[in-house]
């Protein structure tokens, strides 16, 4: 019946009736395009953009696990303060930014109004401390030792401080049981920055705008462990905020526990020790720069030689890690991180590397034997030695006729390594090295771990460096323009070495090889790089990884993952030579360069092994290497610009010794004053409830000692310590430190 | 649910001769249009389920019964359909003659809207509060009078066989007709509704054969009335926030452009099959406002995805379609006229509501055909159904 009609039905009509269809049809056909267009090509955009609507998140953060030294007393852990935040966000919607309210709170609080003020401004490049480096979103944080009654204040009267909250808040605490702050290795946090939060977004451990995150030393290394995971709480809510849907939570998860193998009993021995023996090197004289040692940085460590384990790491001048918590202040900063500071935050256990003078020497001995070399010689122990008119001394100038390598060890006899090394240099080639060049001496320092890291559980360790061929080439490649810009022939000292150094730095000379046998010259090692090398000479020759932390522990006690002593592997030697060696290095204690600061020393029972060192470095005063072990533990200290190794590092060394063994000047062991006579092997106890129970931990010197010592200092007027106060202004920071630890105390983590 | 009785007043016609050609032999059966029938009440049942599960769980509307609109849409969709029967009952070519009565209730019916008797609901002063919890949109009825009244003006002497088109004096007899209401709503403001007039009178001089110049005219009139509209302030602010936003949604997406970001999210987000009926986090969470009545669709493309909301095009087009076919099948200009004022109408304001949710059209509050909860409007259409049903069953019936 499509036809047209016969009566009353124009063209016109019809054709208009047609349009009208066409018409409808296509605006139908535009809906389902753009229906097609939203549901399909864009659907996924839309879903996900709802789900955004319509989920809204809770956070509570997690608390952060505790660092615990090996018997549980805790050396990092938190405490409940008040604290006293801003919220940038509010203050910013005030008509004068919240500077009356800043200046209210400043009243309140008992603080400078510009200071309040100061510390919410953001940090940029040109705004100096106090500034605010985390999250712009985040509250930030004014106090956190606000009074209960400032608390109070604040929060009844809500109306008046807009923006500002007070709440008791978990924040992070370096306890310094025993005064041993052990600083460095702890290293400290500071809030997470918009790029981080980017960056782990989509990992399994994202940030939330509130975290801090370890920047240094283990709270950096053990970050993931530490921080536990922020219990998240997903409402669905409708366009009011009114909950509606299922609420998904996952709860927060407190951080592990890292148990480690520092004893913070000897680590406040060894930190005590190291600066007492900086402030006694400070009243030598040293006749060659004609003035006193300046003795401007140290570092000790003491290690369990046969597992790598840190027992004591110290790292002088060190600074109170507490200066961190809650935003450090733009004065602490400066002290912390300013030109004049000399560098607190160095580890320089892992950080510091200069030439190891003579403790070097045990490398060149193997090298040689390796090299075809008999370890009993004779060798002849000139006073000096000359390659082509240039005359190399022994140190002191002193001669020792035919003698044996381990004889040239224990006198720490110059002339008879220069020989060997410069013989296997002329070997492999001289100046123009062999196809097949053994390289014997670089080789061995390589085998024996120098010029890598030794793959300490602690961030940014430096490698040292073995200056071998290669390096040479590389250095050359890398400097000689500058050196052949400023080389002059016949113009200054320095400008003949960078003209020298320009035309043939690239190739190892007879000096350099001569030089690095008793590792002068380039050579640069770390002293957690010797405490491990002298650690595998006590063990019988394996080269650990060192490790400060030993286990981590679950917040519950219940989950416990062991860090295994980890192997490097083997030193090259025999175990022939390893035996003679150390036996030499027993004659070093007992006869040789560091007898006189062993006497009395109970060798029979604990067999002690030396090294002494004694480096040059140009343009400085000498630095003085330590280097010993005994079975259980190895012992290296270096006092930058601090004299010989046996006079600046030796009675720091045997004092910590003494205290290990619970030996007395004289000799005598007590085994009830021992602190540590073999290696903590058990780990403390974490109950369910996340409490410790964490041993006394003793006054370091002892009480009689200590006053004497005070007395001293009271003499000499200025600070004594080498140690960087952290913070001397007087106001709040000194609140924190607790005069006395309750003996056992049980912590809870909640 | 009372909006409908002026359009089932019954006395006027021959009653008797309408009910034996009802009943006449294989008649009705055979010649009514199954297929519009079938969508209207497809679309209605589609709606109820819309619209329940657009107010179940908003306590504030539903007085603490979540089946209190799926109730009330299903009663409207009765009522409807009641009046859908009466009005084949009658037939259309009856109503013509009841048309100046019609015409006088529904000018008088929206004339009250603009005394105290009158109501604002959600920014559109267009209602009559009867009391009881219900209320009337006289508006909606004023389109069936327009399309009737100018269907019999246009159509009375070209039916009668004396011109083949209408003159010039009818065509401006007829506009005068329209423009009285139309004039009332725009004082209501109620520019929805005056809009889908202004398309409605334009399909009926389309289909009258009207001059040329008269279409372009009413076009070119169109333009400059709503260019006048925006000079001389008519519109308030909120309406003219709509167009800001349509033109922009990005635009102050928690103020004005709340309502389309949020619809075409709840859209989106359905993809293909839609998270299922009463499981749509933007319509349980109720981020789309007036989601039972004008962002219904929005329901649709959520829980039922494309399939559904595909669906809803596909039955309006179907009613469209046959529509269509009847306004060009039918032997007297004066059904052809009513069909495709309706067909205008339905057309017009299906695009207009749905094209607000996706987006693509400004926002303004017209309901849904069927779908949409509303008790004049679900009235208006089912008539408007028995009107197109009416001119079918009497085609063969030439005048």
């Amino acid at each position: 019946m499509t036809n047209i009609p016969e009566t009353g039905r124009t063209p016109r009509v019809q054709i208009r009736l047609v349009v009208i269809q066409i018409l409808v049809l296509s605006l139908l056909g535009t809906l389902g395009g753009r229906l097609w267009y939203l549901q399909i090509r864009n659907g996924d955009e839309y879903a996900k953009e709802a789900s955004g609507n319509h989920v809204q998140q809770v956070v509570s953060p997690a608390v952060r696990g505790s660092i615990l030294d090996a018997r549980g007393v805790p050396i990092a852990d938190n405490e409940t303060r008040l604290v006293v935040s801003a919220s940038r966000t509010d203050l910013l919607k005030m008509d004068d930014d919240g500077k009356a309210v800043l200046t209210k709170l400043a009243g309140v609080l008992g603080l400078k109004a510009k200071d309040v003020i100061d510390k919410v401004r953001l940090c940029d490049a040109k705004t100096p401390q106090p500034c605010w480096n985390g999250s712009p979103y985040q509250p930030i944080p004014i106090t956190d030792e606000a009074t209960p009654k400032q608390a109070l204040q604040i929060r009844e009267r809500a109306e008046d401080f807009p923006g500002i909250t007070a709440e008791p808040q978990a924040v992070r605490r370096y306890a310094s049981p025993a005064k041993a702050n052990t600083a460095q290795v702890l290293g400290y946090l500071s809030p997470v920055t918009d790029d981080e939060i980017t960056k782990a977004k989509d990992t399994d451990s994202p940030y939330l705008r509130s975290d801090q995150v370890g920047r240094s030393g283990l709270e950096r290394q053990y970050d993931k462990e530490l921080r536990g995971k922020a219990g998240v709480t997903r409402y669905e809510v409708d366009n009011l905020g009114r909950v509606i849907g299922q609420a998904k939570s996952d709860e927060a998860q407190p951080g592990a526990n890292v148990v480690t193998s520092i004893d913070s009993r000897v680590q406040r021995v060894a930190e005590y020790e190291l600066n007492e023996a900086m402030k006694v090197a400070r009243t030598e004289y040293d006749k060659n720069t004609s003035e006193n040692y300046k003795a401007d940085s140290g570092a000790v460590v003491v290690m369990e030689s046969k597992t790598g384990r840190v027992v004591a790491m110290a790292s002088n001048p060190s600074y109170d890690p507490n200066a961190w918590v809650g935003g450090i202040s733009g004065k602490d900063y400066a002290r912390l991180t300013g030109k004049g500071s000399n560098y607190p935050l160095l580890n320089r256990a892992i950080q510091g590397q200069s030439a190891p003078g003579s403790i070097f020497k045990v490398i060149p001995t193997a090298a040689a034997v390796n090299a075809g070399y008999s370890f009993d010689g004779p060798y002849q122990c000139a006073s000096s030695y000359s390659i082509g008119g240039q005359v190399f001394k022994n140190f002191e100038s002193k001669g020792y006729g035919p003698i044996s390598l381990g004889r040239a060890l224990e006198v720490s006899c110059d002339t008879v390594f220069y020989s060997l090394s410069h013989e296997e240099w002329k070997r492999d080639g001289g100046i123009k090295p062999k196809k097949n060049a053994k390289n014997w001496f670089y080789k061995t320092a390589h085998q024996f771990g120098l010029g890598k890291e030794t793959g300490i559980d602690l961030p940014n360790e430096v490698t040292g460096r073995v200056p071998d061929r290669q390096w040479k080439q590389d250095y050359w490649k890398a400097n000689k323009d500058a050196w052949c810009k400023y080389g002059k022939k016949g113009g200054s000292y320095a400008q003949q070495i960078a003209y020298e150094n320009c035309l043939e730095g690239n190739r190892m000379r007879a000096g350099d090889s001569v030089n690095y046998s008793i590792g002068q010259g380039d050579t640069l090692v770390t002293p957690i790089q010797m405490a491990t090398i002298y650690g595998a000479i006590s063990n019988g020759g394996t080269l650990y990884e060192p490790t400060v932390g030993k286990a981590v522990v679950s917040a519950d006690g219940r989950s416990v993952r062991q860090i295994e002593p980890k192997s490097n592997g083997k030193l090259p030697m025999s175990r022939k030579t390893r035996d003679e060696i150390d036996g030499a290095l027993e004659g070093v204690a007992t006869r040789g360069t560091a007898a006189w600061r062993f006497g009395g020393w109970p060798q029979d029972k604990i067999p002690m092994h030396a090294k002494t060192g004694t480096a040059e470095v140009y343009g400085k005063q000498t630095t003085s290497w330590f280097a010993t072990y005994t079975e259980e533990y190895s012992v290296v200290m270096t006092i930058s610009q601090g004299g010989t190794g046996s006079g600046a590092s030796g009675p720091a060394v045997r004092k910590i010794y003494n205290a290990l063994y619970g030996v007395s000047e004289e000799g005598k062991i007590d085994k009830r004053k021992a602190l540590l006579p073999t290696p903590q092997k058990k780990l403390p106890k974490i109950e369910a409830d996340g409490s410790i129970d964490a041993p006394k931990v003793g006054v370091y010197p002892p009480k009689a000692e200590k006053k004497a010592v005070e007395e001293g200092q009271a003499l000499t007027g200025a600070d004594p310590a080498a140690t960087v106060p952290a913070n001397n202004t007087g106001n709040n920071r000194d609140t924190r430190r607790r005069a006395a630890r309750p003996r056992k105390r049980r912590r809870t983590l909640t | 649910m009372t909006g409908a009785n002026g359009f089932s007043v019954s006395g006027y016609g021959p009653e008797r001769s309408s009910w034996s050609r009802l009943f006449a032999r294989d008649s009705l059966a055979r010649r009514l249009d199954w297929p519009i029938l079938f969508s209207a009440v497809a679309l209605s049942l589609i709606g109820a389920a819309l619209v329940y599960s657009a107010t179940r769980n908003r306590t504030e509307l539903n007085q603490g019964d979540p089946y209190y609109f799926l109730f009330r849409h299903l009663l409207n969709t009765g009522i409807g359909f009641a009046l859908m029967i009466g009005t084949v009952w009658l037939g259309h070519r009856t109503l013509r003659t009841a048309v100046p009565i019609l015409y006088g209730l529904s000018v008088f019916l929206i004339l009250l809207v603009l005394t105290p008797a009158g109501a604002t609901i959600n920014g559109a002063h267009a209602w009559i509060v009867i009391g009881g919890g219900f209320s009337l949109q006289p508006s909606e009825f004023v389109k069936i009078t327009i399309i009737l009244g100018m269907a019999m003006l246009l159509a009375a002497r070209v039916d009668a066989g004396d011109k083949p088109y209408p003159d010039h004096r009818t065509v401006l007899q007829s506009l005068g007709l329209a423009a009285v209401p139309i004039l009332i709503v725009l004082l209501m403001p109620d520019l929805g509704s005056v809009m889908v007039m202004v398309i409605i009178v334009l399909g009926v001089l389309l289909a009258s054969g009207a001059s040329n110049r008269w279409v372009f005219g009413l076009i070119g009139t169109g333009a400059l009335g709503a260019i006048a509209v925006w000079q001389l302030k008519i519109l308030d602010e909120y309406q003219i926030n709509r167009f800001a936003a349509f033109a922009n949604p990005e635009l102050d997406p928690a103020g004005v452009g709340y309502n389309t970001n949020q619809a075409r999210i709840a859209i989106g987000s359905g993809g293909l099959f839609g998270t299922g009926l009463g499981k749509g986090s933007q319509t349980t969470g109720q981020f789309v406002p007036e989601q039972q009545t004008d962002f219904v669709f929005t329901v649709a493309g959520e829980e039922l995805g494309f399939v559904g909301a595909g669906l809803i095009l596909v039955l309006l087009g179907i009613v469209l379609w046959r529509a269509c076919r009847i306004a060009r099948e039918t032997t007297e200009l004066y059904g052809t006229i009513v069909a495709a004022g309706i067909i205008a109408w339905f057309a017009f304001q299906a695009f207009e509501n749905v094209g607000m949710t996706l987006g693509i059209m400004p926002v303004a509050g017209l309901p849904l055909p069927f779908v949409s909860y509303g008790g004049s409007s679900m009235f208006a259409v089912w008539v408007a159904v028995g009107l197109l049903q009416s001119i079918r069953v009497q085609r063969p019936m030439s005048a």
